[in-house]
Protein backbone atom coordinates (compact mmCIF):
# COMPACT_ATOMS: atom_id res chain seq x y z
CA UNK A 1 0.00 0.00 0.00
CA UNK A 2 1.29 3.50 -0.64
CA UNK A 3 0.62 5.57 2.30
CA UNK A 4 0.86 8.57 0.10
CA UNK A 5 -2.48 7.44 -1.41
CA UNK A 6 -4.19 8.02 2.03
CA UNK A 7 -2.36 11.93 2.68
CA UNK A 8 -4.65 15.21 2.11
CA UNK A 9 -3.87 18.59 3.08
CA UNK A 10 -7.90 18.46 3.76
CA UNK A 11 -7.74 15.92 6.41
CA UNK A 12 -7.88 13.38 8.14
CA UNK A 13 -4.40 12.11 7.69
CA UNK A 14 -2.74 15.37 6.41
CA UNK A 15 1.01 14.26 7.12
CA UNK A 16 2.81 10.93 7.69
CA UNK A 17 6.85 11.51 8.19
CA UNK A 18 7.89 8.03 8.33
CA UNK A 19 11.34 7.52 9.10
CA UNK A 20 13.16 4.24 9.85
CA UNK A 21 12.36 4.04 13.86
CA UNK A 22 9.57 5.85 13.90
CA UNK A 23 6.61 7.96 11.88
CA UNK A 24 4.59 11.19 13.08
CA UNK A 25 1.26 11.00 11.80
CA UNK A 26 -0.91 14.52 11.93
CA UNK A 27 -4.49 14.24 11.58
CA UNK A 28 -6.46 17.22 10.57
CA UNK A 29 -10.39 18.39 11.33
CA UNK A 30 -13.45 16.34 12.99
CA UNK A 31 -12.25 12.26 13.41
CA UNK A 32 -15.99 10.78 13.21
CA UNK A 33 -17.39 7.82 11.27
CA UNK A 34 -17.11 9.53 8.34
CA UNK A 35 -13.41 9.97 7.94
CA UNK A 36 -12.23 7.26 10.80
CA UNK A 37 -11.86 4.63 8.45
CA UNK A 38 -8.76 6.46 6.34
CA UNK A 39 -7.30 7.15 9.87
CA UNK A 40 -7.52 3.07 10.67
CA UNK A 41 -6.25 2.62 7.14
CA UNK A 42 -2.85 4.61 8.27
CA UNK A 43 -2.48 3.16 11.37
CA UNK A 44 -2.73 -0.40 10.08
CA UNK A 45 -0.27 -0.14 7.20
CA UNK A 46 1.88 1.61 9.52
CA UNK A 47 1.84 -0.90 12.81
CA UNK A 48 2.27 -3.53 9.74
CA UNK A 49 5.43 -2.14 8.53
CA UNK A 50 6.34 -2.31 12.78
CA UNK A 51 7.42 1.31 13.12
CA UNK A 52 8.87 1.10 16.90
CA UNK A 53 7.55 4.60 17.51
CA UNK A 54 4.06 6.05 15.97
CA UNK A 55 3.17 9.82 17.50
CA UNK A 56 -0.12 11.02 16.49
CA UNK A 57 -0.61 14.85 16.30
CA UNK A 58 -3.96 15.84 17.51
CA UNK A 59 -3.37 19.91 16.99
CA UNK A 60 -5.76 20.61 14.68
CA UNK A 61 -8.52 18.17 15.48
CA UNK A 62 -11.28 20.03 17.05
CA UNK A 63 -14.05 16.77 17.88
CA UNK A 64 -13.17 13.44 18.10
CA UNK A 65 -15.85 10.65 18.30
CA UNK A 66 -16.03 6.74 19.45
CA UNK A 67 -15.22 5.75 15.87
CA UNK A 68 -11.54 7.86 16.42
CA UNK A 69 -11.15 6.63 19.88
CA UNK A 70 -11.48 2.83 18.50
CA UNK A 71 -9.04 3.82 15.65
CA UNK A 72 -6.35 4.74 17.98
CA UNK A 73 -7.54 1.58 20.23
CA UNK A 74 -6.45 -0.69 17.86
CA UNK A 75 -3.38 1.09 16.70
CA UNK A 76 -2.49 0.72 19.99
CA UNK A 77 -3.52 -2.78 20.31
CA UNK A 78 -1.37 -3.38 17.70
CA UNK A 79 1.47 -1.82 18.48
CA UNK A 80 1.86 -3.17 22.00
CA UNK A 81 2.02 -6.60 20.13
CA UNK A 82 5.36 -6.18 18.61
CA UNK A 83 6.23 -3.89 21.98
CA UNK A 84 6.34 -0.80 20.33
CA UNK A 85 5.18 2.50 21.38
CA UNK A 86 2.27 4.71 20.20
CA UNK A 87 2.09 8.73 21.67
CA UNK A 88 -0.60 11.02 21.17
CA UNK A 89 -0.41 14.81 21.71
CA UNK A 90 -1.65 18.34 20.85
CA UNK A 91 -4.82 17.23 22.42
CA UNK A 92 -7.44 20.37 22.40
CA UNK A 93 -9.72 20.02 25.67
CA UNK A 94 -12.65 19.24 23.84
CA UNK A 95 -10.98 15.83 22.50
CA UNK A 96 -9.28 15.09 25.70
CA UNK A 97 -13.02 15.44 27.44
CA UNK A 98 -13.47 12.24 25.28
CA UNK A 99 -10.50 9.96 25.90
CA UNK A 100 -11.87 11.15 29.84
CA UNK A 101 -15.17 10.22 29.71
CA UNK A 102 -14.23 6.79 27.76
CA UNK A 103 -11.00 6.78 30.67
CA UNK A 104 -8.82 5.79 28.25
CA UNK A 105 -6.22 8.47 29.34
CA UNK A 106 -4.21 6.13 31.98
CA UNK A 107 -4.17 3.41 28.56
CA UNK A 108 -2.82 5.82 26.45
CA UNK A 109 0.52 7.70 26.37
CA UNK A 110 0.01 11.30 26.27
CA UNK A 111 1.95 14.11 25.56
CA UNK A 112 1.41 18.06 26.96
CA UNK A 113 -1.09 19.39 28.32
CA UNK A 114 -4.82 20.46 26.60
CA UNK A 115 -3.71 22.67 23.59
CA UNK A 116 -6.14 25.64 23.25
CA UNK A 117 -9.47 24.77 20.78
CA UNK A 118 -9.04 26.59 18.02
CA UNK A 119 -13.14 26.53 17.42
CA UNK B 1 -34.86 17.99 10.11
CA UNK B 2 -34.13 15.29 8.14
CA UNK B 3 -31.09 13.22 6.78
CA UNK B 4 -29.54 10.17 4.99
CA UNK B 5 -28.02 7.87 6.49
CA UNK B 6 -24.97 8.65 4.78
CA UNK B 7 -21.86 9.33 7.64
CA UNK B 8 -20.53 12.51 6.11
CA UNK B 9 -23.93 14.06 7.44
CA UNK B 10 -23.39 13.38 11.05
CA UNK B 11 -20.43 16.56 11.28
CA UNK B 12 -23.55 18.97 9.83
CA UNK B 13 -26.09 18.00 12.39
CA UNK B 14 -23.90 17.86 15.01
CA UNK B 15 -22.55 21.54 14.30
CA UNK B 16 -26.43 22.88 14.09
CA UNK B 17 -27.27 21.09 17.27
CA UNK B 18 -24.65 22.71 19.19
CA UNK B 19 -25.29 26.14 17.92
CA UNK B 20 -28.71 25.59 19.05
CA UNK B 21 -27.51 24.86 22.43
CA UNK B 22 -25.36 27.90 22.74
CA UNK B 23 -28.03 30.10 21.08
CA UNK B 24 -30.78 28.79 23.88
CA UNK B 25 -27.72 29.44 26.85
CA UNK B 26 -25.91 26.64 27.12
CA UNK B 27 -22.17 26.67 27.93
CA UNK B 28 -19.96 25.84 24.92
CA UNK B 29 -19.07 22.53 26.87
CA UNK B 30 -22.55 21.76 27.36
CA UNK B 31 -23.63 22.17 23.87
CA UNK B 32 -20.26 20.20 23.07
CA UNK B 33 -21.10 17.38 24.94
CA UNK B 34 -24.56 17.51 23.58
CA UNK B 35 -23.30 17.42 19.64
CA UNK B 36 -21.20 14.61 20.73
CA UNK B 37 -24.35 12.44 21.92
CA UNK B 38 -25.88 13.04 18.82
CA UNK B 39 -22.73 12.43 16.66
CA UNK B 40 -22.62 8.92 19.10
CA UNK B 41 -26.59 8.09 18.29
CA UNK B 42 -26.52 8.89 14.84
CA UNK B 43 -23.14 6.66 13.99
CA UNK B 44 -24.93 3.91 15.72
CA UNK B 45 -27.96 4.37 13.86
CA UNK B 46 -26.17 4.07 10.59
CA UNK B 47 -23.99 1.25 11.76
CA UNK B 48 -26.61 -0.69 13.82
CA UNK B 49 -30.39 0.69 12.62
CA UNK B 50 -29.22 0.78 8.85
CA UNK B 51 -26.21 -1.67 8.90
CA UNK B 52 -24.09 0.85 7.01
CA UNK B 53 -27.21 2.01 4.44
CA UNK B 54 -25.85 5.42 3.96
CA UNK B 55 -29.79 6.51 1.96
CA UNK B 56 -32.26 5.68 4.99
CA UNK B 57 -34.05 8.51 6.38
CA UNK B 58 -33.09 9.78 9.99
CA UNK B 59 -35.38 12.46 11.76
CA UNK B 60 -33.87 14.82 14.37
CA UNK B 61 -35.82 17.75 16.10
CA UNK B 62 -35.05 19.21 19.25
CA UNK B 63 -36.51 22.04 21.21
CA UNK B 64 -35.95 23.46 24.46
CA UNK B 65 -38.46 22.52 27.53
CA UNK B 66 -39.24 25.23 30.08
CA UNK B 67 -37.57 24.97 33.58
CA UNK B 68 -37.91 21.79 35.43
CA UNK B 69 -38.69 22.14 39.47
CA UNK B 70 -35.13 22.83 40.19
CA UNK B 71 -35.27 25.80 38.09
CA UNK B 72 -33.28 24.12 35.09
CA UNK B 73 -34.59 24.31 31.24
CA UNK B 74 -33.65 21.22 29.51
CA UNK B 75 -32.45 20.71 25.73
CA UNK B 76 -34.28 17.67 24.21
CA UNK B 77 -33.52 15.51 21.16
CA UNK B 78 -35.19 13.24 19.67
CA UNK B 79 -34.06 10.67 17.04
CA UNK B 80 -35.91 8.55 14.79
CA UNK B 81 -34.89 5.78 12.25
CA UNK B 82 -37.03 3.41 10.34
CA UNK B 83 -34.49 0.65 10.05
CA UNK B 84 -34.67 -2.61 12.42
CA UNK B 85 -35.66 -2.75 16.35
CA UNK B 86 -33.53 -3.33 18.78
CA UNK B 87 -34.80 -4.25 22.27
CA UNK B 88 -34.27 -0.78 24.50
CA UNK B 89 -33.10 -3.32 27.66
CA UNK B 90 -30.01 -4.47 25.35
CA UNK B 91 -28.80 -1.01 24.23
CA UNK B 92 -25.93 -0.63 27.29
CA UNK B 93 -23.02 0.67 28.00
CA UNK B 94 -19.63 -1.96 28.00
CA UNK B 95 -17.40 -2.61 30.49
CA UNK B 96 -14.71 0.01 30.11
CA UNK B 97 -12.22 -2.22 31.82
CA UNK B 98 -12.59 -4.64 29.10
CA UNK B 99 -10.00 -2.29 26.44
CA UNK B 100 -10.85 -2.70 22.83
CA UNK B 101 -12.12 -0.74 20.19
CA UNK B 102 -15.54 -0.16 19.27
CA UNK B 103 -18.85 -0.01 21.50
CA UNK B 104 -17.92 2.96 23.73
CA UNK B 105 -20.91 4.96 21.77
CA UNK B 106 -23.68 3.94 24.53
CA UNK B 107 -21.35 4.70 27.08
CA UNK B 108 -20.80 8.29 25.72
CA UNK B 109 -24.15 9.15 25.29
CA UNK B 110 -25.13 8.34 28.70
CA UNK B 111 -22.33 9.49 30.46
CA UNK B 112 -22.56 12.93 28.67
CA UNK B 113 -26.97 13.51 28.64
CA UNK B 114 -28.97 13.81 31.66
CA UNK B 115 -31.75 11.28 30.67
CA UNK B 116 -31.63 8.69 27.30
CA UNK B 117 -34.52 6.41 26.20
CA UNK B 118 -34.77 4.38 23.63
CA UNK B 119 -38.19 2.60 22.12
CA UNK B 120 -39.43 0.45 19.54
CA UNK B 121 -41.64 2.86 17.48
CA UNK B 122 -44.31 -0.21 16.87
CA UNK B 123 -44.66 1.15 12.97
CA UNK B 124 -40.96 0.23 12.81
CA UNK B 125 -38.03 2.06 13.83
CA UNK B 126 -36.53 3.30 17.03
CA UNK B 127 -36.51 6.31 18.97
CA UNK B 128 -34.51 7.79 21.08
CA UNK B 129 -34.97 10.71 23.20
CA UNK B 130 -31.93 12.56 25.38
CA UNK B 131 -32.27 15.53 27.59
CA UNK B 132 -30.01 18.02 28.75
CA UNK B 133 -30.48 19.89 32.00
CA UNK B 134 -28.80 23.64 32.08
CA UNK B 135 -26.13 24.03 34.22
CA UNK B 136 -26.46 26.65 36.48
CA UNK B 137 -24.20 29.48 36.88
CA UNK B 138 -22.35 27.85 39.91
CA UNK B 139 -21.74 24.72 37.89
CA UNK B 140 -20.86 26.67 34.59
CA UNK B 141 -17.92 28.32 36.14
CA UNK B 142 -14.86 25.94 34.65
Amino acid sequence: MNLRDFINETGPVKSVDLKVDRAEVKLLNDIDMNCSPYVRTVMVELTSRKVPMIRVDLTDVPHMDSSGLATLVEALQRVKRYNGNLVIFGLQQRVRSVFEIAKLTELFTIEGGAATDHG
Amino acid sequence: MTIESDPSNIGVVRTAVEAFGAKHGFTRDQAEKVGLAVNEALANVIEHGYQGDVHQPIEISMDVLEADGCGRPALRLVIRDFGRHVDPACIKSRNLSDVRPGGLGVHIIRSVMDDVRYRCVPEGGMELVMLKYMANVQESIP
